[in-house]
């Protein structure tokens, strides 16, 4: 069964994965048996399912960190090869939340966020400008030489969502991203997501158990055992 | 800028460790630049020996240290009378015991001679030296030593011999000598003629012609200029391998205490690899942060070891039983060649973890705890 995009978002397939297989261990644990997935400019999709249903390795295929055993990824209708095309996907085209933070330890809120730019080569002063445009937008402008380990747990997340979107990538792929949030935090995180999404005019894929952000997103996407079983459209 | 960041971030996180490695390579590079300094400065030292006053010096070919030469008295006189020489000083070199001290060097020298001539008198009259078969004049740390005074007899080798001088040279291997006139010498060391002839030109750029007319007259000599001497001579030759060798040795294992920092610290920051490779840091990208991160350590450890190093050199030079002999002139090449070798320590020492580093997979390394 193929996930397609939604009627309602743009003619244009910016992400799709065609027929992907992918397993570990020598076959010996299969973990995507035959995905199709499609998400169109500006969508914002939720992937839901168990744990070890396959959401984070499907993100990650998404990503370009992992390469499938079989089957076709294509970001803004170009396939991932290996290296040379990946480099360009994560610095230039596509963002990653995890649910972990994954913030560096004893670099500041700022440092953290100029990564990306740095990998990428952008100028200091481009890169400083959208450092201030998204902590302004996060709420987190106030804290910009804060070492991490001085954040909460939300400032952290948005702190995250900041480096993510730093490089202004058209996808944001998100990993549970208020997974280890309580409820409030949870909450307030998920709707700046959605904002920044809004504003920036991103297409979400975000995998999640939370059945109600799920709902907040345009499509939802039901993952068992490897598989897509139905598209809904919520 | 945080590229040193994330450097400095991942030394400081460790700081134990760093500074153990910043030891190791700190106290290897101190190591090796005081016996290379203290080797090289004796080398310099007996290097001056020969050269003072003189440009050139013949000895016998093919002999595997000097004490070994015998140039005989009649190329000395011949030699001397050749009208390109300005002066030839015949200089026989000896190494006896005496009481509590081991090794005494003996220079057996003409009364003419440079070193007798440029020296400082403190004790005696120059014009005395070579009136008697058994008189000495003492360098002065040799006077120290022997604990004698002008005047005194003392006892070298199995000989007696009359102080009738003390003098100070800026060599410290002169100033722990005693200077015997050149017949005593040949007497007492058993040997007809000298060690060397060390030779004054009238022409210093004569020096070609006359190395070729001792080749065609002397078969059996050889003339060097002094710094063709030093630079050919095998046992400074083998005294500078060493030098460097037990340098090196001592660089190798300061290196190894890199390596082991470097792994440990991409093992422990492994999950921090697979953030930057997912924010689009490239396999160099990555390698260059190591490979900074060892450079670093390697440089703080070298600037470390120069310090050390030449505050050590010092202190051995402010020892009463070294004075003069410990030469404090730190040459920049040698403080450069230090510094290279450090860094291509440090480096060498990061290419395992560097590699490791590059080829973590970010996929699986975001798993890891």
């Amino acid at each position: 069964m193929r996930a397609l995009a939604t009627e309602t978002a743009s003619e244009r397939i910016v992400l799709q994965a065609s027929d992907v297989w992918k397993s570990y261990d020598d076959g010996a644990i299969s973990v995507l048996n035959g995905v199709d997935l499609e998400a169109g400019e500006g969508e914002t999709v939720a992937l839901c399912g168990p744990s070890g249903c396959g959401k984070s390795t499907l993100l990650h295929l998404l990503g370009g960190l992992d390469e499938p055993d079989r089957g076709r990824i294509s970001v803004n209708g170009t396939k991932l090869s290996p290296q040379r095309s990946r480099l360009h996907l994560l610095r230039h085209e596509i963002g990653f939340v995890f649910q972990l933070h994954n913030l560096i330890p004893g670099l500041t809120l700022e440092e953290n966020c100029l990564i990306p730019t740095v990998a990428a080569g952008v100028d200091r002063e481009t890169a400083r400008a959208r450092l201030l445009q998204l902590t302004s937008l996060t709420g987190l402008d106030h804290r910009l030489g804060q070492r991490i380990q001085k954040l909460s747990g939300g400032e952290r997340q948005r702190t995250a969502l900041c480096r993510a979107l730093m490089n202004k990538p058209r996808i944001l792929l998100a990993d549970e991203p208020t997974g280890s949030l309580d409820e409030q935090s949870s909450a307030a995180v998920f709707s700046l997501l959605l904002q920044l999404v809004e504003t920036e005019g991103l297409t979400l894929v975000m995998a999640t158990h939370d059945r109600a952000m799920a709902a907040r997103c345009d499509r939802l996407v039901e993952m068992r055992n490897g598989r897509i079983y139905e598209p809904k459209s919520v | 800028m945080i590229f040193l960041k994330l450097i400095l971030t991942s030394l400081g996180r460790h700081r134990i460790r760093s500074f153990i490695s910043i030891a190791g390579i700190a106290f290897s590079v101190a190591a090796m630049l005081t016996i290379v300094t203290v080797l090289q400065g004796a080398v310099g030292m007996f290097s001056g020996i020969l050269s003072s006053d003189s440009e050139i010096i013949v000895f016998e070919r093919n002999v595997s240290d000097l004490f070994f030469s015998n140039v005989s008295p009649e190329a000395a006189r011949v030699i001397a009378g050749w009208p390109k020489v300005q002066h030839a000083d015949p200089v026989l070199f000896g190494i006896v015991s005496s009481l509590d001290h081991p090794i005494v060097t003996c220079f057996g020298v003409t009364s003419s001679d440079a070193r007798i001539r440029n020296a400082a008198w403190l004790r005696g009259e120059r014009a005395d030296f070579g009136q008697h078969a058994d008189d000495v004049v003492l360098g002065e740390r040799a006077a120290e030593f022997l604990n004698a005074t002008l005047g005194a007899h003392v006892q070298i080798g199995h000989g007696t011999f009359h102080v009738i001088g003390i003098v100070r040279t800026a060599n410290g291997f002169e100033d722990g000598g005693v200077f015997m006139p050149l017949k005593s010498a040949q007497d007492f060391f058993h040997k007809d003629g000298s060690s060397v002839i060390t030779i004054k030109l009238r022409n210093k750029d004569e020096g070609a012609a006359f190395k070729s007319e001792v080749k065609a007259k002397y078969p059996n000599l050889i003339a060097l200029e002094d710094e063709e001497f030093t630079h050919s001579y095998s046992q400074f030759k083998i005294l500078k391998a060493t030098a460097w060798a037990v340098g090196g040795c001592g660089l190798l294992l300061g290196g190894l205490g890199v390596a082991n920092t470097m792994i440990m610290s991409v093992f422990t920051r492994i999950r921090e690899i697979a953030i930057l490779r997912v924010n689009g840091f490239s396999t160099s990208q990555i390698g260059g942060t190591i490979f900074g991160e060892s450079a670093l350590v390697a440089l703080l450890g070298a600037v470390t070891g120069l310090v050390i190093g030449t505050a050590f050199l010092f202190a051995l030079k402010l020892i009463p039983s070294l004075h003069g002999y410990v030469d404090v002139s730190i040459q920049p090449l040698v403080v450069l060649t230090v510094i290279v070798l450090a860094l291509f320590t440090g480096v060498a020492g990061a290419l395992y973890p560097a590699i490791y580093a590059m080829r973590i997979r970010a996929v699986e390394a975001l798993r890891f705890e």
